[in-house]
C-alpha cells in the first residue's frame, strides 16, 4: 500500500530521462551558474612565505650595512663583523612581517575574506560566553598585577612561572592535539630543541636571550617539520609510537653527543635575559642600580614572570586567532575527517606539517624560556614523563580549549606542590585523581567547542555537551 | 560533444586485487550519469579513482582536456569536481555553518554569502540547523548537508556516492529532486554512484551497470530499467 502511493507521487515528480530534449538544451545554454574561480592560496602559507622574503630582503640589506664595518686600525682599515643586531633586525622583520599579514592587512588584502562578508569572525574574547568576559579581564588584570600582591613572595612567583610555562606548552601541543588531531607523545623534544638551542647559540656564540629567542622557535619548527614528514601517513596509535620515539631519540642524542651537547652533564652558564641590555645583578649597570632600587633578587624572578606571561598569552592568541583562519579551521576539519578533508581540496600534507611546526615552535619558545631560567640544563629535563604531564594537561583540560588547559595546570600543579610530602605515593594520588575527573568528564573539564564562524546577529555560540558524541 | 569527464580503460588494485579492470566512463557536460552495481562491484573505487585516491594504475582520466590521472586528490578537487564522498563525512563536531565553510575552502570566500544563501535555499532545513554540529543532525540532513557542502566550491561536476544510503524514501525523493532541479536549471553536470537503482536510472539521463570491476551494460536511464536483466539483477526481480 505504502509502496503504491511512493509510486505514484515519483512519477508526478520524477521527470529523470524524460526531459524533452529542448528542455535540456534550455538548461545546459547559456552560462553555468557556477563560474570557475582560480582557488585562493593558503593564507597562512602565502604569509610565510611573504614574511620569509621581507626577512631575506632585510638580511640582504643589514648584513652589509650593519653587519659589517669598517675601523680604522694600525696598518689601514680593518673589517669588523658585527652580527647580531642583523639577527635581530632579520627576526624582527621575519615574524613582524608575519603578524601583521596575518592580523593587521590581512583584513583589508583578501587574507580575512571571510571578515568582509555578512558572516563574521567570533572575535577571541568568545571563546568564553559573554558574561564570562569579565571573569577573563580580572584574570589578565590579576595576572598583571601579581608580582606586587602582599602574599607573592620567591615561592609563589616559582610557582606562577612553573603554571605559566606549563600553560604555554599546553596551549603549544593542543595546535597539534586538540586541533589537528595529531596525537603526539614526543613534545618534549621541541622544548629541549628550543632549551639547547638557545643554551648553545649563548653559550657558542655569546648572545642574549632576546636574540636566541626567534631563533630557538624557528629551529625546534624546522624539528617539527622533521618529525611531520615522516608521519604524513600515519594516524592515531602508529602516529603516537613514532613521536614517542622521536621525542626519546632527541634525548638520547643529547645524552650521547658529548662533544656537542656536553652530554649527561649539561649545560651551565647560560645567561639570564636583559632588559634592553639592562642585567638584573648588583652591578653598577644592573636594574636596582639604575632604576635607584635596593637589589633583591625577586626583581629577576619578577622580570622572568613577566617575560613567561607575554610569551604564554602570545601563544594563546596566536592559536586564537589562528583557528578562525583558514588554515586553523583547516586543522580541525583535519582532526574530523581527513577523507573528507581531502574531497573538499584541502592540502593534508601542508595543513599538517604547519600543524607540527606551529606546535613546536611554541615548544620550543618556552624551551629556551626554560633554559634562561634555569641558567643549567641536562637531559634529565626533558625525559618522556614530561611529554606525558603536557598531554595530560591538554586531554585533563578538554581536547581543544584554551581555559582548560589553565584549569588543568592549575590543578597538577598545585596537586604536586600539596602532595610533595608524601613523595612516591605523589604520583599515584595524582594519577587517580585524574582517573576520577576523567570519569566524571570524559571529554576533559571543559569540553565545549566554539564555533569560529557564526551568522550576524546571532552571536551566541551554541552550547556543546555532545562534542564528539553524535557521529552518525 | 566532447565529454567533461572521461575514463579510458582505468585499471585500479588494492594490492594485488584487481577494482577495477579496464573501465570506460563518459560523462556529458549538463548530463545525469548513474553507475550502479551490486556491492563491491567497484562503484565507489571508480568514484575515488576519479578523485585519485587510490591511483589509476592504468588507463588515463580526462576532466575539461585536462589529463588528471596523476595528480594529486587536493588539486583535483579544487578543478570544479566536488565530491560528496561515500558515507557522507561531514564533520561532527563542527556546525554547519563550518561545514559549509569548509566546503568553500578549495576557492576561497568572495562568493561565500551568495553561496550560503543558494545552499540554503536548496536545502532550507540547512538553514535552520546552520548552528547546530554536523554530528547532531538526522542522517538525512547529514546527507543534504554533505551534498550542500560539495556544492559550496561552485563544482561544474558533482560526484555523490550512494546519496541514498540508509535513508528513508521521502527524504531520497527530496534529495533527487533537488540534483533534478540543479542539473534543469543550472545545468550541473552530476555523476552518481547508487545502490538504489531504480530512483537513479528514472532521475539520471544515462547509465552504467557494473559488475566486477567492469561496464556490462550502458544506455539511457529508462532504456536500462526496462532491460529484464537490470530488472532481474537489481531491482528484486521488477518489484518496483
Amino acid at each position: 500500500m505504502a509502496n503504491s502511493t511512493e509510486e505514484s507521487a515519483l512519477s508526478t515528480s520524477a521527470v529523470g530521462a524524460e526531459i524533452e530534449d529542448e528542455r535540456r538544451a534550455e538548461a545546459v545554454r547559456g552560462e553555468p551558474p557556477f563560474t570557475v574561480n582560480p582557488p585562493s592560496g593558503d593564507a597562512f602559507g602565502a604569509a610565510l612565505k611573504d614574511a620569509i622574503i621581507s626577512a631575506l630582503i632585510a638580511l640582504a640589506l643589514a648584513g652589509p650595512m650593519v653587519g659589517l664595518r669598517t675601523e680604522t686600525a694600525i696598518g689601514g682599515l680593518s673589517l669588523t663583523q658585527n652580527w647580531m643586531p642583523v639577527a635581530a633586525i632579520v627576526a624582527v622583520v621575519f615574524f613582524g612581517r608575519l603578524f601583521l599579514t596575518l592580523f593587521v592587512w590581512g583584513r583589508s588584502s583578501g587574507i580575512r575574506s571571510v571578515a568582509a562578508t555578512s558572516f563574521r569572525l567570533l572575535p577571541s574574547g568568545t571563546q568564553l560566553s559573554n558574561w564570562k568576559v569579565p571573569g577573563l579581564i580580572g584574570a589578565i588584570a590579576f595576572t598583571i598585577v601579581m608580582p606586587f600582591l602582599p602574599f607573592a613572595d620567591r615561592y609563589w612567583m616559582d610557582q606562577a612561572i612553573v603554571i605559566l610555562t606549563y600553560c604555554m606548552l599546553g596551549w603549544g601541543l593542543n595546535v597539534v592535539v586538540g586541533l589537528a588531531g595529531l596525537l603526539d607523545l614526543g613534545y618534549v623534544a621541541f622544548y629541549a630543541v628550543g632549551a639547547y638551542s638557545f643554551a648553545l647559540l649563548a653559550t657558542n656564540f655569546d648572545l642574549g636571550f632576546w636574540v636566541c629567542l626567534p631563533m630557538a622557535g624557528i629551529l625546534a619548527a624546522g624539528w617539527g617539520l622533521i618529525l611531520g614528514f615522516p608521519v604524513l601517513r600515519l594516524r592515531g596509535d602508529y602516529l603516537a609510537i613514532v613521536t614517542l620515539a622521536f621525542g626519546e631519540i632527541i634525548r638520547v642524542v643529547i645524552i650521547n653527543w658529548y662533544d656537542f651537547t656536553n652530554g649527561p652533564d649539561g649545560i651551565s652558564g647560560i645567561p639570564r635575559p636583559t632588559l634592553f641590555g639592562i642585567p638584573f645583578d648588583r652591578s653598577d649597570e644592573g636594574f636596582a642600580a639604575i632604576f635607584g632600587l635596593e637589589y633583591s633578587s625577586i626583581q629577576r624572578i619578577i622580570f622572568l614572570y613577566y617575560i613567561i606571561l607575554v610569551l604564554a598569552l602570545i601563544t594563546n592568541f596566536v592559536t586564537l586567532r589562528l583557528r578562525r583562519l583558514p588554515v586553523g579551521r583547516a586543522w580541525e576539519a583535519l582532526r574530523e575527517d581527513e577523507i573528507a578533508c581531502r574531497s573538499l581540496g584541502i592540502n593534508t600534507t601542508n595543513t599538517k606539517l604547519t600543524a607540527f611546526a606551529t606546535g613546536a615552535m611554541f615548544g620550543g619558545f618556552a624551551g629556551s624560556f626554560f633554559a634562561t631560567r634555569q641558567g643549567f640544563i641536562s637531559p634529565e629535563s626533558f625525559t618522556a614523563i614530561e611529554s606525558f604531564i603536557i598531554l595530560a594537561v591538554v586531554v585533563l583540560g578538554g581536547l581543544g580549549s584554551q581555559l582548560g588547559i589553565v584549569i588543568a595546570v592549575i590543578f597538577l600543579n598545585t596537586a604536586f606542590e600539596v602532595l610533595r610530602e608524601l613523595q612516591e605515593y605523589r604520583m599515584l594520588i595524582v594519577g587517580l585523581a585524574m582517573v576520577l575527573i576523567m570519569v566524571w568528564r570524559p571529554r576533559g573539564l571543559i569540553s565545549t567547542r566554539h564555533p569560529s564562524i557564526t551568522l550576524k546577529g546571532k552571536a551566541k555560540a551554541v552550547r556543546a555537551e555532545l562534542v564528539g558524541e553524535g557521529s552518525g | 560533444m566532447t565529454a567533461l569527464l572521461s575514463v579510458n580503460g582505468v585499471k585500479t588494485y588494492y594490492g594485488k586485487i584487481v577494482a577495477l579492470r579496464g573501465v570506460d566512463v563518459e560523462i556529458n557536460e549538463g548530463e545525469i550519469v548513474t553507475l550502479i552495481g551490486a556491492n563491491g562491484a567497484g562503484k565507489s573505487t571508480l568514484m575515488m579513482t576519479i578523485c585519485g585516491s587510490p591511483r589509476a594504475s592504468e588507463g588515463s582520466i580526462v576532466f575539461g582536456g585536462k589529463d588528471i590521472t596523476n595528480l594529486p586528490t587536493h588539486d583535483i578537487m579544487r578543478m570544479s569536481i566536488s565530491q560528496s564522498p561515500e558515507g557522507r563525512r561531514i564533520f561532527p563536531r563542527m556546525t554547519v555553518l563550518e561545514n559549509l565553510q569548509m566546503g568553500a575552502a578549495a576557492i576561497g570566500f568572495d562568493h561565500f554569502d551568495a553561496d550560503i544563501d543558494r545552499v540554503f535555499g536548496l536545502f532550507p532545513i540547512l538553514k535552520k540547523r546552520q548552528g547546530q554540529r554536523g554530528g547532531t543532525l538526522s542522517g538525512g540532513e547529514q546527507q543534504m548537508l554533505a551534498i550542500a557542502r560539495a556544492l559550496m566550491s561552485r563544482p561544474k561536476l558533482l560526484l555523490l556516492d550512494e546519496p541514498s544510503l540508509g535513508l528513508a524514501p521521502l527524504i531520497v525523493r527530496q534529495i533527487f529532486d533537488v540534483l533534478r532541479d540543479l542539473n534543469q536549471k543550472e545545468g550541473l553536470t552530476v555523476f552518481l554512484v547508487e545502490q538504489n537503482a531504480y530512483h537513479a536510472l528514472r532521475l539520471a539521463h544515462r547509465g552504467y551497470v557494473m559488475v566486477n570491476g567492469e561496464i556490462t551494460m550502458t544506455g539511457a536511464g529508462r532504456e536500462l530499467l526496462k532491460r529484464e536483466e537490470v530488472r532481474a539483477a537489481y531491482l528484486e526481480g521488477g518489484a518496483h
